[in-house]
């Protein structure tokens, strides 16, 4: 309650929805209903109770991405659902992730080989094919949409690419899912990895939804809870507000039209747009302002009341140098870059405010450089 | 005002966060991320960086003040750690908080605080800042046991107007630990931090070892003369001025024998009586915190050492020190120059 409140605070302007979207109203609705409901494994009025509320969050998911309810399998969230795939399809098959994968990926395929980007931070198609050619039967991992530039992949060249190779394709859709949907079961992905918060749900919830025929071997096993795949009671008020937050509308135009102001006024004051030469997602935008710490550029904005991040948020809370645009090739503007990412209610009335604190973030740091000079 | 204080996760800075927010101004925490979780030197249990920082905030957290964790891992790694191997490789005794203070604290860390329009810099070391006639002057604190000055000797005059350390006006720890607890700190009884934060305790030849394997090589130990008294087990374990670790080549050489000079090239390591001293050193990269003396050099106190005594010497802006009384100085420390409490500037040894 607390950090949502902080959230839709007057004071404190939020544009950091790729680390979590503001919760849906919804979604809170929905997770509030269930808050009250019993255990979706038991067996008296009560248990059914909960279970039909599972079904019906599970239900709505499979529809949304058009899946088979039955292939619908709850998780913790996103980084369990992407070691769920990694584990279960992965089985026997070499592994390959892109350059720009989250770490939920990267951590859950140490010994994968990499599939580099173009500098546009597009897939490189034809280094893919290459290694598809000599891995056939590989288990590809490549994310819809990336969580610091936006950047999308092109998942239906890539997934006609793997099946001309025997391979599975496994869709990180956690920034995608609401925010640009594509069919990717049909583009041909074995699996799509989703997470409740990052569209709007409560934290504490995800999902991993495959495609027809796929066995889901468990990592935890525990109680054989969702048919075996996945042990552990369910968190089922997350679980409803996340089905619930993907019934909710996306207005990307208007969220694109803000996006594209804000990095129009930026790259006026000396910021370089990275990813911006691509296909992308319409809230994110990542900017890089030459010689300034991405660190100093986002104390400076959070103290001027503007919440946004330097590459992806780790537990330490410190701003580690970007991989996503080293492999990129931005050499050292990734560690001069921060991500704008606009939540799904952002207030066009923030945006003349950002851009002057942008203007004296960036006037201060570049006066105190020819300083030292 | 808007100011920023550097918070280490230890009582000391959490208390001058406490006492800037305390008097209405706008405080902004800094953590260092110095090293993680003690991967840099293999240090673990209860004093690991990652406790630290978690501490500095929860310290924050009760000030409600802002507060962010800077990654200063390859800094610190390169500007500190390794120039410290570097030191002991070089036949020298290095002082890391020195470096650390000149490069990381007063360095970038102060940097960002202009960055960020910040207009000072506040920290928990135990010195005073007096406002004097021809600006800022640095003082030992009003604790001499907690004194740190000579460890800040290497500030430049426009970084010490920035700073701030309200620390250095308080009479004992025990005030410092009570303000914390009266501010309702949850590090008011944590223990002080000591020696070196990246060395685990008494044992820094580990670290060496990492960057500077050289440095562990094996020699010998001579006499004034040359003639072979012992073997010892790396340079990097001594120190000039150093009594232990020299094993029966001390017995040979009669009572009273220390470490007078280290050769990195020959990996020879001189002793002889304590006596055997010279009176003039030298110093290089001075800093002076006053205008720099003219032809004749100035009269002041030496400290070579951190918790050396005061020693009248004669100090020229050349780097020669010309001390009253014969003493033995380890190059890669510092000499540091008073005249009362005030530091008038200083030097490393050569």
């Amino acid at each position: 309650m607390q950090a949502s409140r902080r959230i839709m605070s007057s004071e404190l302007i939020y544009m950091d929805a790729n680390a979590t979207e503001p919760l849906r109203p919804a979604a809170r609705g929905a997770a509030l209903e269930a808050m009250a409901l019993a255990n979706p494994s038991s067996i008296h009025q009560a248990g059914r109770m909960a279970r039909a509320c599972l079904e019906d969050s599970r239900e709505a998911v499979a529809r949304y991405f058009a899946a088979d309810p039955a292939d619908v399998v709850f998780t913790s969230g996103a980084t369990e659902a992407n070691a769920l795939a990694i584990t279960a399809l992965g089985a026997g098959r070499a592994l390959l992730v892109g350059a720009t994968e989250h770490d939920a990926i990267r951590a859950a395929a140490p010994k994968a080989e990499v599939i580099p980007v173009l500098g546009s931070g597009v897939v490189d198609l034809s280094a893919l094919e290459a290694l598809l050619a000599r891995n056939p039967g590989a288990l590809v991992c490549l994310m819809a949409a990336n969580n610091e530039t936006g950047v999308l992949h092109p998942i239906g060249e890539v997934g006609a690419l793997c099946a001309a190779h025997g391979a599975a394709l496994h869709v990180d859709a956690v920034q995608a899912a609401t925010r640009a949907l594509e069919d990717w079961l049909g583009l041909g992905a074995a699996s799509i990895a989703i997470s409740g918060h990052k569209i709007g749900g409560p934290m504490g919830a995800g999902a991993l939804i495959t495609a027809p025929g796929h066995v889901i071997t468990p990592v935890l096993r525990g109680g054989g809870q969702e048919r075996g795949r996945r042990g552990g009671t369910p968190a089922l008020p997350a679980i409803a507000g996340m089905a619930a937050a993907l019934a909710e509308p996306y207005d990307d135009g208007r969220i694109g039209s803000y996006r594209d102001e804000i990095e129009a006024f930026c790259v006026g004051v000396g910021a370089v747009s990275l990813g911006g030469g691509a296909p992308r997602l319409a809230n994110t935008l990542c900017l890089a302002l030459p010689g300034v710490k991405a660190e100093t550029q986002l104390i400076a904005l959070d103290l001027a009341g503007y919440a946004v991040s330097a590459g992806a948020a780790c537990s330490s809370g410190k701003a580690a140098a970007s991989h996503v645009l080293t492999a990129m090739g931005a050499g050292p503007l990734a560690g001069h870059s921060i991500r704008v990412s606009l939540p799904w209610n952002f207030d066009a009335a923030a945006i003349a405010g950002f851009c002057r604190a942008y203007q004296a973030m960036a006037q201060r740091a570049l006066h105190g450089q020819r300083h030292c000079a | 005002m808007r100011i920023v204080v550097a918070m280490s996760g230890g009582v000391d800075s959490s208390v001058v966060a406490g006492l800037m927010a305390r008097a209405g101004h706008e405080v902004i925490g800094l953590t260092l991320q110095l090293y993680d979780h003690g991967h840099a030197a293999g240090r673990k249990g209860a004093c690991c960086a990652g406790a630290d920082i978690h501490d500095a905030r929860r310290v924050a957290d009760a000030l409600k003040i802002s507060h962010y964790v800077i990654d200063s891992e390859e800094r610190f790694k390169k500007s500190v750690i390794s120039t410290f191997a570097d030191g002991y490789a070089a036949g020298q005794t290095p002082v890391p908080c020195i470096a650390c203070n000149q490069h990381l604290k007063f360095g970038d860390l102060l940097e960002m605080a202009r960055d960020l329009g910040a207009e000072a810099l506040a920290t928990g070391h135990y010195v005073r800042r007096v406002a004097g006639a021809d600006g800022a002057e640095l003082h030992q604190a009003v604790d001499a046991a907690r004194d740190q000055s000579w460890f800040l000797f290497a500030t430049t005059r426009a970084q010490l107007e920035f700073c701030r350390f309200p620390l250095g006006e308080y009479a004992s720890k025990a005030q410092v630990r009570a303000l914390a607890a009266e501010m309702g700190l949850n590090v008011a009884d944590k223990p002080d931090s000591q020696d070196i934060c990246f060395v685990p305790s008494g044992g820094y030849a580990d670290i060496i070892g990492k960057f500077r394997p050289d440095a562990l090589a094996p020699g010998e130990i001579v006499d004034a003369a040359g003639a072979v008294l012992g073997t010892h087990q790396g340079i990097g374990r001594y120190t000039v001025g150093q009594a232990r670790r020299l094993g029966n080549a001390a017995q040979q050489g009669g009572p009273g024998q220390v470490v007078t000079r280290i050769d990195p090239t020959t990996r020879r390591i001189t002793i002889g009586p304590r006596g055997a001293m010279g009176n003039e050193i030298r110093v290089r990269d001075m800093n002076w915190l006053i205008e720099p003396p003219g032809a004749g050099g100035l009269r002041a106190n030496a400290r070579l050492r951190a918790r050396d005594a005061m020693r009248p010497a004669s100090i020229h802006s050349d780097g020669r020190v010309v001390l009253d009384e014969p003493a033995l100085a380890a190059p890669g420390q510092a000499a540091v120059f008073y005249q009362g409490s005030r530091i008038l500037g200083g030097g490393f040894i050569v």
